[in-house]
């Protein structure tokens, strides 16, 4: 098994334990895997897949948080992403939104082009790397009990958290889904602009 | 005293404010100096500082999303860092970006090492299909950044507004 050595978990159980603390937050997540597999759960309004423009899930979860400072924001990213906008990590620090819980699934791999490792398999360490950029909540878990915890504290700290889950080198066999890029873009900003007043940032 | 002009900074911050811009990302650079502290000064101004132009595409797609407008200043160097993600987000998405962009090494530019950006810029923006128009005239510029605004809304796509050096400096000739 290719991977996080030592993690029994896959991202599809662990985005299963999380799934119904989602209620309405703001979710991102990133291309490929992660979007299929969280439609596979079942979509809804409130989930925006961007499914290209690797690193900048965390970046529109920043512009997200920054403008709707009262709505929880919840990025699911990747290793090959966050490695592509490593900077991003001390803007989010910088402006550090107490809503804002930044997810890293970690299967130590680009898994969707071929399964080649990253460098967070030769011992990179992402949890480490947002501690130091000075993101003030970190953490790494490598089972779903940990995970659901670490989610449940962050959640309730309201404090920007980078919280690196360890998973499994396995993904599903198909990323195209029914739902379409448009579709979906337009049908998450009709939510989070009707659905509550909009305040505007400082 | 920076050569930088303080009076158009103030015009083509004023020109934003007006747009209802209430989230700018910036990259500090020369041109941009009185720009960022205007917004940095204005309470009522979400400034963000960024380390790659790039996130600047995350951070105003996000705030659109999210029914706050934005804008971006960068330098035509942060232009080119910023390219897959207006393609691959901004673009691919239909998500309307304000840029306003120094045009640095252009006629009149001294930095040798700007001369190869000033060079590309126009070109780049054309072969990415993104509309632009020059900002060097302080009387254009109120109506410039106005019809761009309205014009990235409207189409849902990025659009660009080049600061040129007859706008932004001031050096005695």
């Amino acid at each position: 098994m290719s991977g996080a050595p030592g993690t029994a978990m896959t991202r599809l159980e662990a985005l299963e334990a999380i799934y119904p603390r989602l209620g309405d937050a703001a979710v991102v997540t990133i291309m490929g895997a992660v979007a299929a597999e969280l439609q596979s759960l079942g979509h809804r309004p409130n989930f925006f897949y961007l499914q290209h423009a690797m690193g900048l899930a965390s970046s529109l979860g920043l512009g997200l948080a920054l403008a709707q400072p009262n709505r929880q924001v919840i990025v699911f990213d990747g290793d090959g992403s966050l490695l592509m906008n490593l900077g991003g990590l001390t803007t989010l620090a910088r402006y550090r939104p107490a809503n804002l819980l930044h997810v890293v699934f970690d299967n130590e791999s680009l898994l969707s082009v071929g399964g080649f490792p990253t460098a967070t398999s030769t011992g990179s360490d992402l949890a480490a790397m947002a501690a130091a950029a000075g993101v003030p909540r970190t953490a790494t878990v490598r089972t779903r009990e940990a995970f659901v915890a670490a989610v449940d504290a962050a959640l309730a700290a309201r404090t920007l958290t980078t919280l690196v889950a360890k998973v499994q080198a396995v993904g599903p066999s198909a990323f195209v889904t029914a739902l379409s890029l448009l579709e979906n873009r337009f049908q998450f900003q009709r939510y989070l602009t009707h659905a509550a007043d909009v305040p505007v940032p400082r | 005293m920076s050569p930088v002009s303080a009076g158009h900074s103030a015009l083509v911050y004023d020109a934003l404010k007006a747009c209802g811009i209430r989230v700018v990302s910036a990259l500090p650079e020369t041109w941009l100096v009185h720009l960022i502290r205007l917004a940095e000064d204005d309470p009522d101004m979400t400034l963000v500082r960024l380390a790659k132009e790039e996130e600047g595409v995350g951070i105003s797609a996000g705030a659109h999303l999210a029914g706050v407008k934005s804008a971006m200043l960068m330098q035509n160097h942060g232009l080119l860092a910023a390219v897959n993600g207006i393609v691959s987000c901004a673009q691919l998405y239909r998500i309307p970006l304000l840029m306003l962009i120094s045009h640095r090494g252009t006629f009149g530019e001294r930095d040798p090492w700007q001369t190869e950006g000033g060079a590309v810029t126009e070109d780049l923006l054309k072969t990415l299909r993104i509309p632009y128009l020059l900002l060097d005239d302080p009387a254009h510029v109120g109506r410039r950044i106005r019809q761009a605004q309205t014009l990235a809304h409207s189409s849902n796509k990025p659009v660009a507004l080049l600061l040129c050096r007859d706008l932004m400096w001031e050096e005695p000739s």
